[in-house]
């Protein structure tokens, strides 16, 4: 099974198309917004590009520790799936992630998760995001 | 709006301070982008005052798939022009159009005068007129880093400003969008100058539901791969435009110290390649588009004894190479880098300022203006003294720079040098001379721009040079690009964006138009922006050229005035045909 990484962020040119198309695919939305990986500049343009997405997390994971309702849970590989009939839309999950990857919908009231798709993967130009065997 | 029929157009009145909104379904006939601006610069504009006149606006637009779909990234900006006194047309990528449609709005109208400087915060519903006292004087980049800080939207904002040179209100002052970005010529710079308007942010949280998925993504999915896995976009990726460094000078139609050559002997030494070699640290993209063609080059000064450096990355392309590189006989990759950097801060059309420079230095040699004007004694191939000459220009230092920021037209009929003047109806030239269709194409052209029907490429692929079928071309292309730019897609993606793709994508976002429909819209904005421009007085036939194009050989050899006139005139029995169409 694999995860995918923002493995190489020094080459990413920020053309978004990784949200974009993460948007379009999981939440059948045009707006950036709703993706679950974020790209972002860090000291302006000038600066380089992060990106802040879920991280994989395997053993240890807080956001599904966290969750009152077990409404995240744990995938083999690494990282969570969401049940949304589970999710009461706390957004305790949301504080519990230390890199921030977990973004609440206001309009669904339902925190947006990256399940590792790989979608984000196929549409970088640049080989910035790529799937990648878990590590054992 | 995407999957609607309405126009969202945001008014802002400066000297009011009123905000309004106003959904315009009667412009959805336009489509979007350049059509609906154009409609709108026509609603508002007032040809009676002067361009700077507090009265006129300034028009900000997108299109109906803008940011949903790759390569369709742009947003047009429509005023009176301060340069040419006309029609004043400007494209700028960046993050603006994705940031605009997520603040809700299709279209921006900007009128009035601030009472101090200003600067406008759009954030969806909110709009606010704020207090720029503090960062008016700051050159471009320093703005931008102040108010990276100071507002919100990390990420999905894009945020417009102006240098010095819009404060002074040079005439071909340009508007910096997201650092390497522009609106650079005619002259925007200094129409938001002349508000008080210092700096623009834009951001929002809209959401749009997409209405077919299957449609939309396979459409996304098969343009995103015909930008990726083939050669269409693959030269603007490599090595960016600057690849055309070599080969136009190789052709004979590369502008080189003020056109009294048309080739650049050390055209090899500022080529593509070397850029490439020496500069480029990295490549970026506007939002929404995979190729990423901006290229920044990087070269490091010194500043001090004792190993002291500074490095300093700027955008370069093809035109900044040729105005700031040959035309001014420039060998170096790093000294273009340098002016590229002085013309970025103070905030100028990096085309515009290098002609004017050119203008001046062979003016100097010709003992028209003295170095009593020019402060410093300016020479082809000598950078140091160009660099301080862009930071007179940008700050008007004396009464020669006061005049050259008129525009090189103006500089010309004041001094007497108006035959080595490189300009076409005002607009200081693109870096082509190549030959008929290029210079007919300039003349012509809406906005004056290499831009408006390519002209340049028009002389390339006419294999005979037939004037009638030149003149076909350069209609024909200037019509299809009123379709292009309503959607506001990046023209270089004007072989990808067919009729088919175009159609395609349109109906994926729920506009089901037809090939004759769009056919209808593009006669519709060209009409009216004929229409526009002879309200603002312009006439093609009036043009007065200078006699330097037709002294310096082009690409075609030496051209030959009499022919150029004739072209123009075919071309504007072509337009008083469109005009004369039931549209």
């Amino acid at each position: 099974m694999k995860v995918f990484k923002a493995v190489e962020m020094n080459r990413c040119i920020g053309c978004l198309s990784c949200m974009i198309t993460c948007s379009a695919v999981n939440q059948q939305d045009h707006s950036i917004l709703k993706s679950a990986i974020r790209i972002k500049t860090s000291g302006g343009l000038t600066g380089k590009f992060v990106a802040i997405v879920c991280q994989a997390c395997k053993d240890d994971v807080p956001c599904a520790e966290i969750c009152p309702t077990g409404a995240l849970i744990k995938r083999p590989a690494g990282g969570v799936l969401l049940d949304k009939d589970k999710c009461i839309g706390c957004e305790l999950c949301v504080s519990a992630c230390t890199v921030e990857a977990i973004h609440f919908d206001q309009e669904t009231q339902k925190p947006i998760v990256c399940k590792h798709c790989g979608v984000c993967v196929r549409f970088c130009p640049h080989g910035c995001l790529q799937l990648v065997e878990e590590v054992q | 709006m995407l999957y609607e029929k309405t126009i969202r157009v945001l008014y802002i009145d400066l000297a009011a301070s009123k905000i309004e909104v106003k959904q315009r379904t009667d412009l959805s006939e336009y489509l979007g982008g350049v059509g609906i601006a154009t409609k709108l610069l026509e609603e508002t504009v007032k040809p009676e005052l002067p361009p700077l006149a507090p009265e006129q606006p300034i028009i900000l637009a997108i299109g109906a798939i803008s940011g949903i779909f790759p390569l369709v990234t742009k947003t047009v900006a429509m005023f009176l022009s301060p340069l040419t006194g006309e029609m004043g047309e400007s494209y700028a990528g960046g993050r603006l159009a994705l940031a605009l449609s997520m603040a809700g709005y299709d279209a921006v109208v900007i009128s009035g005068k601030a009472s101090r400087p200003s600067y406008i915060a759009i954030e969806g519903d909110t709009v606010q007129i704020k207090d720029a006292r503090p960062i008016w004087g700051m050159d471009s980049d320093v703005v931008g880093q102040f108010l990276r800080d100071s507002e919100e939207g990390r990420g999905r904002r894009s945020i417009l400003r102006i240098g010095p040179a819009g404060e002074k209100m040079v005439k071909f002052a340009s508007v910096c969008v997201d650092t390497y970005r522009h609106f650079g010529r005619l002259g925007l710079g200094a129409t938001m100058g002349s508000k008080l308007v210092k700096a623009i942010i834009v951001s929002g949280d809209n959401t749009t539901k997409i209405q077919n998925f299957k449609d939309y993504f396979r459409s996304y999915q098969e343009i995103f791969k015909s930008v990726t896995e083939t050669d269409l976009m693959s030269k603007y990726h490599d090595l960016g435009t600057a690849i055309n460094v070599e080969s136009v000078s190789a052709l004979g139609a590369l502008p080189t110290r003020n056109l009294t050559e048309n080739h650049f002997d050390e055209a090899e030494e500022i080529s593509g390649e070397a850029f490439a070699e020496k500069s480029l640290v990295r490549k970026m993209a506007c939002t929404g588009c995979p190729v990423g063609c901006i290229h920044i080059g990087q070269f490091r000064r010194k500043f001090d004894d004792g190993y002291d450096y500074e490095s300093v990355s700027v955008a370069y392309d093809y035109e900044l190479i040729y105005s700031l590189g040959s035309l001014l006989g420039i060998p170096k990759t790093d000294e273009v880098l340098q002016l590229i950097e002085v013309v970025e801060k103070t905030g100028m059309d990096a085309i515009s300022a290098g002609v004017a420079l050119a203008w001046a230095t062979e003016s100097l040699m010709q003992d028209i203006v003295t170095e009593e004007d020019t402060i410093v004694p300016l020479t082809f191939g000598n950078s140091e003294n160009y660099s301080k000459a862009i930071r007179y220009l940008a700050s008007r230092r004396n009464s020669f720079y006061e005049a050259l920021g008129e525009g090189t037209r103006s500089a010309g009929a004041k001094f007497g040098g108006k035959d080595h003047a490189l300009q076409v109806a005002g607009n200081e030239i693109p870096g082509y001379h190549t030959g008929y269709a290029n210079l007919v194409g300039l003349t012509v052209g809406a906005r004056h721009s290499h831009l408006c029907n390519a002209g340049y490429s028009v002389d390339q692929s006419l294999k005979d040079f037939d004037e009638q079928k030149a003149v076909n071309k350069l209609f024909d292309e200037e019509l299809e690009r009123c379709l292009l730019n309503s959607l506001v897609i990046c023209l270089f993606a004007r072989k990808l964006y067919n009729r088919e793709t175009v159609l395609k994508a349109l109906r994926a976002a729920g506009y089901p138009l037809t090939d004759d429909d769009l056919t209808l819209i593009a006669k519709r904005i060209y009409s009216t922006k004929l229409h526009l421009k002879e309200k603002l007085g312009f006439d093609p036939r009036q043009v007065q050229l200078p006699k330097r194009f037709f002294k310096t050989p082009s690409m075609q050899g030496v051209l030959d005035s009499t022919m150029v006139e004739r072209m123009i005139s075919q071309y504007v029995e072509k337009c008083e045909a469109l005009l004369a169409e039931k549209i």
